[in-house]
């Protein structure tokens, strides 16, 4: 009996928080997102682009995109985006906890996937390199370095959280394309997880890995270590003109 | 060990012995040189030096599972030869007598001797009566007989056969199959993603042989003409040779933009150069140095399977000189 | 014990006079003239590393399950070649030392030869009579690159595999005959049957070698049957020849300088990883990497690539020319054009067709030293290019702008430093006879 009281206390306590966080979500949605994902959440496109001048305002529909979409955007710091026609670039999450919290319920009340559940631990990290070498390698690089693609660059993913990995894969965002369960299953995903966790810091016994880039470090080795000591060397051993 | 340590001992403590006077006393060839001491001495010092490091390599080499061997042993060769290098490079400052010597170039002709060459060569073909007739003969025997024993050289490939290079494992009905082996069904294609296809029994490891697989959005869909949407875009799938056709590598980016206007239209993207196809027109090429569209893959729908139906649109691979265009 | 050694070679040879001139053979010393030395013993350092790693590699691109030492390749079906190297890598004690010092050997083996054809190129040594040196200098600067080219490409991991089909169109775009010449290559049409790894892999360790060992020994021949060039000086002129003797002077410098090449090249080996095709994963065809490049000394053809704009040209329906010709096969083409062409040329503009024991200095011959700055201009934009992917990738400049700036430089860069470097050095010059009675070339290069 006395658990149940308690049970029925915590889960109305609860929904009283979630109430009150949800009220702070729709606030705080409406100081920094609802310019560019509209008011209803319904997006602002092209054909109804409001504010002018330095305030462009434009975004795509947040209905349906889940916990995992919104989660994804503002632990990595690309939303809020101040220039909506600028690349989201990674930085530090603009929210403190609670406040992130608040933002993700309240997206989340709109529908859609949750924050998706990866084990890294689960996965191969063999079976994680052929997929990630067959999914994600051309945009990002073969150990995440990241990259390019045409007109935009391609983040590397050394910062990225085994959960944010997961979110990125689900979401697609900015011109990253979308893997869903049906191509990637959340086996396969713990471990393409579990590849690029390793991937951060990988064997490295042949000693200084340069980034792991490859030809160009290489090369910049080449001619500003070996080729500087070599003409150095050289120019200790032999003599200058003679007079 | 110990008949190392005596020969060692023997070599080294040789010192200077007078020289023994000489039967006619010749001049100096290497000119007398006050000894620098204090140099032998570095030298002594970086040769044990060298030693020390070089036996470090061999210590380090044998001792199994060192973490960071690679290092250790790198190091310890590397500074062994370093300090080789400065023993030889103060020794030929302060160990050996330095000077400067001079010497006059060679000649820079010899005009007698190839007089005389000339005269050996002339003189030796006054025995013939057709020096031209004999001069042709062995020329054109000596031609043919090279060609002949360059011919097999065309034996390396099928170089007259070019065809070859048109030939890939795609025709009507073939089944595309994913790189884990099922069948690519035309529901499992979602938007903005990409698949990477593969012929049915035949081999991956052929540039003909791979496809990337999208759906178009249908509004966007501009297929060249000649292309029924119905055969080449069933459902807005589409389907592309996965090699570029610039110069061979696989076409492994899909731009894919979740709000356009922001961003970017969508494009296959080959990560070599930066060709940028449009999988909504054909295949045509957006940016990079592509000189020519993706080849296309007609499909049709067969039971939920995607299989080819038909060939390329066009050549698949980097062009040559049998593309033709249309 | 040395007396006994020099009386058995003469009985037995009749070196004793050979021993006697090239004991004293006369080195005109200036550091600049050991560049080619430092080829030459990073030659050598191949070539003996390059043992080494034959005694481990499998020339065998069938496929296999790696199930070896290095944990995140298990269970990847990988060529046996690709395993070997990584066996090699991860299991043969010394194994990523030695491979890792022969990369590194080869890369900086080309830099040497770089610098050491700049020398020449700039100080004129190529003159009459050391045209047939600097010829085969030049084909042995090909082979090299071809020779490097082979030699990572036999690993058949992804980087390199990429590279390998990059190489197959470049023959391919060849007018009239490419794909003709790309399928005698390569025995079929790409990747080609599995005999062209064994093809690659004799090129590389045996008829390479041979002809790049060859050459280089007649270089060598070459130079001392002329004698090396010099600076001029006071007791060096066109007849005399100065400097320090084979021996006992010279021979410690180049043994200093032999191990000093073999100690930056160990201690890169073993300190600097290159190439940790472990991380590269196996090469496929229908896979590709991002930030995938080929090693230095071909950066110039990827920028070749990369900065053409995206045409075929064709007649009439007919492909003429592909568009990968012009940034890898006729770009190489008029650069090492150019640099066979050089010493004729230079003779018929300037009528001088001498007999040169002495060298310019640089700024003595401005006009020349102006057209080599203006054509290292050109090869130098090209060669930037290449790498414009991870300059947007790393400081966020885009990448089409690049592509635009560096066609601008490669067309323009090369005019704009040939009139600068010939003012610059015209006035050099003027200021030096003006500040000396009998101009002496007397100071440093």
């Amino acid at each position: 009996m006395r658990t149940l009281a308690a049970v029925l206390a915590a889960l109305m306590l609860a929904g009283a928080a979630s109430a009150a966080d949800t009220a702070r979500g729709r606030k705080l949605y409406f100081s920094a997102c609802a310019q560019c994902h509209g008011p209803d959440l319904r997006g602002v496109d092209r054909d109804a682009r409001v504010g002018a001048g330095d305030n462009l305002a434009l975004g795509p529909s947040l209905r349906g995109v889940g916990a995992q979409a919104a989660d994804f955007y503002l632990r990595t710091g690309y939303m809020p985006l101040r220039d909506p026609t600028t690349q989201p670039r990674r930085t530090h999450p603009k929210y403190s906890e609670r406040d992130l919290h608040a933002l993700v319920d309240f997206v989340a009340s709109f529908g859609g996937p949750g924050v998706p559940r990866v084990h890294p631990v689960r996965g191969r990290t063999g079976l994680g390199l052929v997929l990630f070498t067959e999914h994600c390698a051309g945009c990002h690089q073969v150990v995440g370095e990241g990259g390019i693609v045409t007109g935009s660059r391609v983040p590397s993913l050394e910062h990225a959280t085994a959960t944010q990995i997961a979110e990125a894969v689900r979401v697609g965002p900015y011109v990253m394309p979308r893997f869903s369960e049906r191509q990637i299953s959340p086996r396969e995903l713990d471990s393409l997880v579990r590849y690029v966790l390793y991937a951060r810091d990988p064997d490295d016994r042949g000693g200084w890995g340069l980034g792991h880039l490859g030809p160009v470090p290489e090369g910049i080795v080449v001619w500003l270590f070996a080729g500087a000591a070599l003409l150095v060397v050289a120019r200790l051993i032999g003599e200058g003109l003679k007079r | 060990m110990k008949w190392l340590w005596s020969a060692l001992a023997l070599l080294l403590g040789r010192g200077r012995r007078p020289a023994a006077p000489a039967a006619v006393e010749r001049p100096r060839i290497v000119p007398r040189q006050p000894p620098s001491p204090r140099g032998e001495n570095w030298v002594l010092l970086l040769l044990v030096l060298a030693t020390v490091a070089a036996g470090a390599f061999i210590a380090v080499y044998a001792i199994d599972r060192l973490p960071a061997q690679t290092q250790l042993l790198g190091l310890a060769l590397g500074l062994a030869f370093a300090f080789l290098a400065a023993a030889a490079a103060v020794a030929s400052r302060f160990v050996v007598p330095v000077e400067e010597v001079s010497e006059p170039y060679p000649e820079p002709e010899h005009p007698a001797e190839r007089d005389e060459v000339l005269q050996i060569v002339e003189e030796s073909g006054e025995r013939m009566t057709r020096r031209r007739l004999l001069k042709v003969a062995a020329g054109g025997a000596g031609m043919t007989l090279g060609t002949a024993l360059v011919a097999p050289v065309a034996s390396l490939g099928p170089a007259l056969h070019p065809d070859a290079l048109r030939r890939t494992p795609w025709r009507r009905g073939v089944r595309l199959m994913n790189s884990s082996g099922r069948p690519l069904r035309l529901q499992d294609i979602e938007e903005k993603a990409f698949y990477t296809a593969f012929p049915e029994h035949a081999s991956h490891d052929e540039l003909g042989a791979p496809l990337v697989v999208v759906r178009v959005d249908a509004s966007r869909l501009d297929l060249p003409d000649g292309r029924d949407p119905e055969r080449w875009a069933p459902d807005g799938v589409v389907a592309y040779s996965k090699i570029c056709t610039h110069a061979g590598c696989a076409v492994a980016l899909y731009r894919a933009p979740l709000f356009e206007p922001t961003s970017a239209s969508p494009a296959l993207v080959c990560p070599c150069h930066y060709s940028t196809f449009d999988p909504a027109t054909g295949g045509g090429v957006l940016f990079g140095p592509a000189g020519r569209p993706l080849p296309q893959l007609p499909l049709e729908v067969d039971g939920g399977d995607l299989r080819a139906g038909g060939g390329f649109s066009g050549p698949i691979g980097p062009s040559w000189w049998g593309v033709r265009r249309r | 014990m040395i007396r006994g050694a020099v009386r058995y070679l003469d009985r037995r040879a009749g070196a004793a006079p050979l021993l006697r001139k090239a004991l004293r053979y006369v080195f005109p010393d200036h550091w600049s003239f050991l560049l080619g030395e430092i080829a030459l013993y990073s030659f050598l350092v191949l070539v003996a590393t390059g043992i080494f790693l034959t005694m481990f590699f499998e020339p065998d691109l069938s496929k296999t399950v790696y199930h070896g030492e290095y944990a995140p390749l298990d269970g990847v079906h990988v060529s046996k070649a690709y395993r070997s190297v990584v066996d090699l890598s991860f299991r043969v004690k010394a194994g990523l030392l030695m491979r890792q010092t022969h990369h590194w050997a080869a890369d900086v083996f080309i830099v040497a030869i770089v610098l050491h054809v700049a020398r020449v190129f700039f100080t004129g040594a190529f003159r009459k009579p050391r045209e047939l040196v600097y010829y085969i200098g030049v084909v042995m600067l090909m082979l090299a690159l071809l020779e490097g080219y082979l030699g990572y490409s036999l690993v058949d991991d992804l980087l390199s595999g990429m590279g390998l089909a990059i190489g197959y169109s470049v023959a391919m775009s060849i007018p009239f005959v490419g794909a003709n010449l790309a399928l005698l290559l390569w025995g079929g049409p790409f990747p080609g049957p599995p005999s062209f790894e064994p093809r690659m892999y004799v090129a590389h360790v045996l008829l390479l070698p041979i002809a790049i060992g060859t050459l280089l020994a007649l270089h060598i021949a070459l130079i001392v049957a002329r004698h090396h060039t010099q600076f001029a000086g006071r007791t060096r002129n066109e007849r005399r020849v100065s400097g320090l003797p084979m021996f006992p002077g010279y021979a410690p410098r180049s043994i200093a300088l032999a191990f000093a090449v073999a100690a930056v090249l160990v201690l890169l080996g073993g300190l600097v990883q290159i190439n940790p095709i472990w991380l590269w994963g196996p090469y496929e065809v229908a896979q590709g990497t991002n930030g995938a490049q080929p090693d230095w000394y071909l950066g110039w053809l990827i920028g070749g690539l990369r900065l053409m704009p995206g045409v075929d040209v064709t007649v009439g329906g007919y492909t003429l020319v592909p568009n990968p010709f012009w940034g890898g096969a006729l770009f190489p083409l008029l650069v090492f054009g150019f640099l066979f062409a050089w010493p004729t040329v230079e003779r018929r503009i300037t009528g001088d067709d001498r007999h040169h024991n002495l060298l310019d200095r640089p700024r003595d011959n401005p006009w020349r030293t102006a057209v080599g700055c203006a054509f290292a201009t050109w090869v130098a934009a090209v060669f930037f290019a290449g790498s414009a992917d991870r300059v947007y990738a790393s400081f966020g400049i885009p990448y089409a702008p690049q592509i635009w700036f560096w066609r601008a430089v490669a067309l323009v860069g090369p005019v704009a430093v040939f009139f600068l470097v010939r003012r610059f050095l015209g006035e050099v010059k003027r200021d030096e006879a003006a500040a000396s009675v009998s101009p002496g070339p007397a100071s440093q290069l």
